[in-house]
């Protein structure tokens, strides 16, 4: 938003500048000129933008308030019926939905602290003074460019009950080596948190790593002067300065949680049962192979809508605790 | 104060030492971690699938091809697969820098009405979770004739946001006066962009090309319900039909792992510090 402010206060000089002697004022001629050129600039993004953001997002709302269905000629509006649907225990959807809503938060509330402790903590590691850093962040790193597809074929036979290497491993040191890993409660959980973390957990250390490069080592230096150890200069100096990357990094990682697909499709087919189908799972299902798209589209916007409470409380907090933390 | 210090300096070099080695070992464990993974499915891919079995973490012996020539020749079009996500990923990446750089420098130097709403209409899209899109988008491209083609997986995807905001953001940061001067040369609108502003975007072009070719390459959701058959798959709805019909075929599904990554690794070696600080640039700027 500063950026806008700054290239507005930069473009009328650049005008006076250009060529056509020390007139201050654009005549309308010209400046609708300049407005055709801006537009001639932006047309092929506007056509995709409008094509494929703009009206599917309003087509989806209006799907969600009709019966839509591709089999029919003509649809009808039906109000808020879907939505209501969902919020009445007993209707067709709104028992599954809610359960992959369930399903979708315990795996939020599971993953999202092991990924941004653990980066938190590589980042801490590699933000000492250590030879091949660098190395190791690339390590680090590497696993998220590869596509989740790649990640459930790798893990899907590290994981497997009969024949995978993680119970091979664990018979070969002793310990009970028929855990259902990618079949049974809680375990599906692990795995799918375990996986998870492996897959991403690089992303979130880069960033907490260049969080802690930003901040200013003089204060280290005044804390160790003060006498503070490792650990209060941990608590005073690290985790105050990286308020803004912990804030940035919660918020991604909720949503990038909340949206989690491939994991479950390919590790554990969202079962057993339907404890792991997770809400993008049964939205996807219900919309594309059962052709069930009104409701589809209604869980969709609700699902947008928890989406949003959730970044807006999280901002919120942090506000909080950025004020408080400014009067203490 | 400086007296203490020099007494503590003998006692703490050696806890150093001592600190310096748990570092560096709890460092190694956990690229371990990362690293054991790849490296079963690399060694795998090279067994037998009888070798597989018997001996899950051994080297192999002997070295085999025999799961890539199974894929190779196999009904599962694998190699048709690795062609089409590298034309998917080409299309859609050139189509994300011809009209993100256009509409980018539109928004960061062109003063015009309606600026303020589209830019506004841009970044709130930001904010919107890409399953709001998947069923009306679905609609679209059926409607477009579109399903089972290329073009389902390329054109939906470039209109996000992303490509035009950070190329915007970069644009902004660039000297104006160098457009100034070539202005005053008597350069239009479009030989500037061209001749001036799209050479000096270079870094952000790639970065953003890297970028756009790695997601691309390994969306998942959107192909596996837009790609309808073998023939048109990408490698990553292909992968996911091969683990079902090589179930207990080892050495054959690593294989396939194997394809489908090395390309990403490959261009994440090369393009690793455009990638990080891209991925870096917009936390630590907010």
């Amino acid at each position: 938003m500063t950026d806008s402010v700054a290239a507005d206060t930069v473009a009328p000089q650049r005008t006076s500048a250009g060529g056509h002697g020390p007139r201050r004022v654009v005549s309308p001629a010209r400046r609708r000129r300049k407005t055709l050129t801006a537009y001639l600039f932006l047309a092929p993004f506007l056509v995709l933008f409008t094509m494929f953001v703009l009206a599917p997002a309003v087509f989806g709302l209006w799907i969600s308030v009709t019966d839509w269905s591709p089999f029919r000629d003509v649809q009808h509006f039906v109000g808020l019926q879907n939505y209501v649907d969902l919020f009445t225990a007993g209707t067709t959807t709104s028992g599954d939905f809610w359960q992959s809503m369930g399903a979708t938060a315990i795996f939020v509330v599971a993953s999202v602290p092991f990924l941004v402790v653990v980066p938190l903590f590589v980042a801490i590691l590699l933000n000492q003074k250590i030879r091949a850093a660098s190395a190791f962040r690339t390590v680090f790193f590497a696993p998220y460019v590869l596509g989740v597809a790649v990640v459930g074929l790798i893990w899907g036979y590290v994981l497997d009950t009969q024949s995978g290497v993680l119970n091979h491993l664990l018979h070969g040191i002793g310990i009970q080596s028929d855990i259902p890993w990618t079949v049974d409660v809680p375990w599906v959980w692990v795995s799918l948190v375990g996986v998870t973390v492996w897959w991403t957990s690089g992303l979130n250390t880069v960033i907490f790593l260049a969080g802690l490069k930003g901040i200013n080592t003089e204060l280290y230096e005044a804390a160790a002067l003060d006498g503070a150890g490792a650990v209060r200069s941990f608590r005073n100096v690290t985790l105050p300065g990286l308020r803004p990357v912990t804030l940035f990094i919660t918020t991604t990682t909720v949503l990038a949680s909340a949206n989690m697909f491939g994991q479950a499709y390919l590790l554990t087919t969202g079962g057993p049962g339907n404890a792991t189908r997770t809400a993008i799972m049964y939205i996807a299902d219900q919309g594309l192979s059962q052709n069930n798209m009104a409701p589809a589209a209604a869980m969709s916007y609700v699902l947008f809508a928890f989406l949003a409470v959730v970044s807006v409380v999280n901002f919120r907090l942090q506000r909080e605790r950025v004020e408080k933390g400014g009067t203490r | 104060m400086s007296a203490t210090a020099i007494a503590v300096r003998r006692p703490r070099s050696g806890r150093r030492i001592a600190a310096k080695t748990v570092l560096y070992v709890v460092l190694g464990v956990l690229a371990l971690a990362i690293v054991l993974p790849l490296l079963w499915m690399l060694l795998t891919s090279f067994k037998t699938d009888a070798d597989a079995i018997r001996n899950p973490y051994s080297p192999p012996s002997p070295v085999s091809l025999d799961a890539y020539r199974t894929l190779a020749s196999g009904q599962q079009p694998i190699l048709l697969w690795l062609w089409n996500s590298l034309a998917a990923a080409t299309v859609q990446t050139v189509l994300i820098l011809v009209t993100a750089s256009m509409g980018a420098y539109a928004l960061a130097r062109m003063e015009f009405a309606g600026k303020k709403i589209i830019f506004g209409l841009i970044i709130s899209t930001l904010l919107v979770p890409p399953v709001v899109f998947l069923i009306p988008n679905y609609l679209i491209v059926q409607n477009l004739g579109w399903l089972d083609t290329i073009l389902a997986i390329t054109v939906p995807g470039a209109a996000g946001a992303f490509g035009i905001f950070f190329l915007r953001q970069f644009f902004v940061g660039l000297p104006v006066e160098i457009e100034e001067a070539a202005r005053i040369d008597g350069a239009g609108d479009i030989r500037i962009f061209l001749q001036v502003v799209l050479p000096l975007a270079r870094p952000a072009l790639a970065t953003l090309a890297v970028l756009s070719f790695l997601n691309n390459w390994n969306d998942f959701l959107w192909p596996v319900y837009v790609l309808l058959s073998p023939e048109h798959m990408t490698l990553q709805p292909g992968l996911s039909m091969l683990q079902g019909a090589y179930r207990t075929h080892f050495a054959i599904v690593m294989a396939a792992a194997v394809i489908a990554s090395v390309p990403v690794l490959v261009l994440f070696g090369i393009a690793q510090r455009q990638i990080v600080d891209s991925v870096t640039g917009a936390a630590v700027k907010g």
